[in-house]
């Protein structure tokens, strides 16, 4: 009895040797998304999907976390560095103090970091070029326009968002010179990213102020911004995802922000130890910005709208347009 | 001018708007802390309520049904609070807050559930959501509470439970049942105030919706000195200052720039500091308010 329960116990440690063996050969990312939350059907939402993807395709180990709030990150960094993660990914602005701190006590881990700039041997920035994707969707609403009155409707008046608005107005100007702008932002915590029913209330005061297509970076706040728009019967411009499937016929397109291809990217060179540190930038040159045109919209932009916003996109592209950056302004 | 009027107009319905889910909150909050409760639970109550009208009103195609789902959800979890805080007497602000950090939790918890998404429920259609009846539903509740409290044996047991539950326990009235009561009562219009959020104001759930809604509509029932009337006066008010809000934002006041948008933002708050620090004047809370009932 007592050698077949000796027995048993090697099996046992003999079976989990096997199993650590082959779970330590398993690539490990851990991926810190903003407090949006997966679900958010915006910027998280792509970056999951970029990561989920990953995990199908390259057969990785993938945890993530949602932080609650601010002072989680650095706490969720470091727990995932000090376990045996060999990626570790943040999401959002908000996190660049903690990917910079975690990286620089870990220098055998890679991190990777979007919409900030970390500067280090083992980080990798993602950033993206809102602005040019703005300017993008900016003249295409100006196209749309009857009224000639354009609305933004932002999250936090944080640089980032600054740098959507200014593509966004540069862009509607550049059709039309003499288009109104209103801006408008949702808050100053971070609920400002998950406040639909201010949101949707800045959306009808914009409308009634006459505005007649709205563009809305401003998280899950923007979903009161479509309802707004259903309600109304005016546009609105989804962001980061493509969100134009949310209320069809209300959304005129989306501009992307390819968040899921830039994590997979990520994660796909980490797996074939080709990762590389230092900034990525992502704009309309490399499709990582670009605007959305599916089954649920394309019935709302005309070919000749869709025609000149490839004009200008090439133009973009080819430097013939210079698109104003919040970042390089003093 | 016709434009001056539309804005006017404008600002008007925002106000409306703004202030349904702080008077419903209000309201409840009014009751409870009459009867001598301390209720910084709202704010849970709330989320919960807006959570349960968007999921049923999903389900039922019926905005009437969510709001009465929305009800009892927040009658019985405040049910849950008054079993802490009236019959086990805790101490009503841990227990209140605590109230709000399960709210939270629990919310995103169920929407994963039913909805395969923790930061929001599935959009619903217009014909599941309210178009106009809370915003007229808010101000009969108002009347009813105010008849209600002043006018009605009910009423005094609820006041005498506040201010002197000893003369009311004398009178061979059970104190804490009056105050079971009124916690549950204050749940049934926090969970209201929650469905305007999700099914009236914008078309679904998302994850801490409330944005501290609770803790305004609890400010607005302070200021209002703990009466009905006075309380919809300053929900109202909080509302105004909202809407103004919204409409200030990038207007140019003086000089060639607008006003930052933060310093506007703030506006709602700074009026909530001012009216409490004192242009109110003194403000009494029921003499008994926060203290758990022992007979002896």
């Amino acid at each position: 009895m007592k050698k077949l329960f000796l027995n048993g116990v090697g099996w046992v440690s003999l079976f989990a040797w096997v199993c650590g063996g082959a779970l330590a050969q398993e690539y490990k990312v851990g991926l810190i998304l903003d407090k949006g939350g997966k679900d958010d059907k915006s910027f998280n939402s792509a970056a999951f999907r970029g990561a989920t993807q990953a995990k199908s395709d390259l057969k990785i180990f993938l945890k993530y976390v949602e932080a609650t709030d601010d002072n989680a990150f650095e706490t969720l960094t470091r727990s995932f560095a000090q376990k045996d993660f060999d990626l570790i990914i943040g999401i959002g602005v908000s996190q660049a103090e903690a990917i910079k701190k975690v990286s620089a006590q870990f220098p055998s881990k890679k991190f990777v970091i979007v919409d900030a700039e970390v500067k280090a041997p083992n980080v990798r920035a993602l950033l993206f070029e809102e602005h040019e994707g703005s300017f993008l969707v900016g003249a295409i609403a100006a196209m749309m326009s009857q009224s000639g009155t354009l609305g933004f409707i932002g999250g936090m008046d944080i640089p980032l968002i600054r740098r959507f608005e200014m593509g966004y107005v540069a862009g509607a100007k550049k059709i039309n010179p003499k288009v109104k702008v209103i801006s408008n932002y949702v808050g100053i915590s971070g609920d400002a990213w998950n406040n639909p029913a201010k949101g949707k209330e800045l959306a009808v005061s914009q409308y009634g102020a006459g505005a007649d297509i709205i563009f809305a970076p401003a998280g899950a706040s923007n979903l009161g911004v479509f309802d707004a728009a259903e309600e109304k019967k005016k546009f609105a411009i989804g962001v980061d995802s493509n969100q134009n499937w949310i209320k069809p016929g209300y959304i005129l397109t989306s501009m992307l922000k390819r968040v899921d291809h830039a994590v997979f990217a990520a994660i796909e060179d980490g797996v074939k130890g080709k990762f590389t540190s230092g900034t990525q930038r992502f704009g309309l040159a490399n499709q990582g910005i670009d605007y959305a045109v599916d089954q649920y919209n394309e019935k709302l932009l005309t070919p000749k709208v869709r025609a000149d916003a490839e004009k200008i996109k090439a133009e973009i592209v080819a430097g013939k347009i210079k698109v104003p950056d919040f970042y390089l302004k003093k | 001018m016709s434009e001056n009027l539309d804005t006017i107009l404008q600002i008007a319905g925002s106000t409306l708007r703004l202030a349904t889910p702080l008077l419903f909150a209000a309201l409840g909050g009014l009751i409870s802390e009459r009867a001598g409760v301390v209720n910084i639970a709202l704010e849970g109550l709330m989320l919960v309520g807006a959570f349960v009208a968007a999921a049923v009103a999903y389900a039922t195609h019926s905005p009437v049904a969510g709001a009465g789902a929305a009800m009892l959800a927040g009658g019985l979890f405040a049910s849950f609070y008054a079993l802490f805080v009236v019959k086990l007497r805790a101490d009503q602000i841990v227990a209140g807050t605590a109230i709000n950090m399960l709210a939270a939790g629990v919310t995103p918890f169920l929407c994963k559930i039913f909805f395969q998404s923790t930061s929001s429920s599935a959009a619903l259609p217009m014909d599941s959501r309210f178009v106009s009846a809370p915003l007229y539903g808010a101000w009969i509740f108002v009347i009813a509470v105010a008849f209600g409290l002043g006018f009605t044996p009910w009423g005094a047991w609820v006041r005498f439970a506040g201010e002197h539950p000893e003369a009311l326990d004398s009178a061979g009235v059970r104190v804490n049942r009056v105050r079971w009561m009124a916690v549950i009562l204050s749940g049934f219009l926090a969970g209201l105030g929650g469905a305007t959020l999700s099914i009236f104001l914008s078309s679904s759930f998302s994850r801490n919706m409330t944005s501290g809604r609770g803790f305004m509509a609890l400010a607005a029932l302070i200021f209002g000195k703990w009466r009905p009337w006075p309380t919809a006066f300053a929900c109202l008010l909080f509302g105004l200052a909202d809407a103004f809000q919204i409409r200030l934002q990038g207007v140019v006041l003086w000089g060639s720039d607008p006003v930052p948008v933060q310093f506007i933002q703030i506006l709602p708050y700074f009026v909530t500091i001012l009216v409490l620090a004192g242009v109110m004047g003194g403000s009494r809370a029921p003499k008994a308010l926060g203290q758990p009932f022992l007979k002896h």
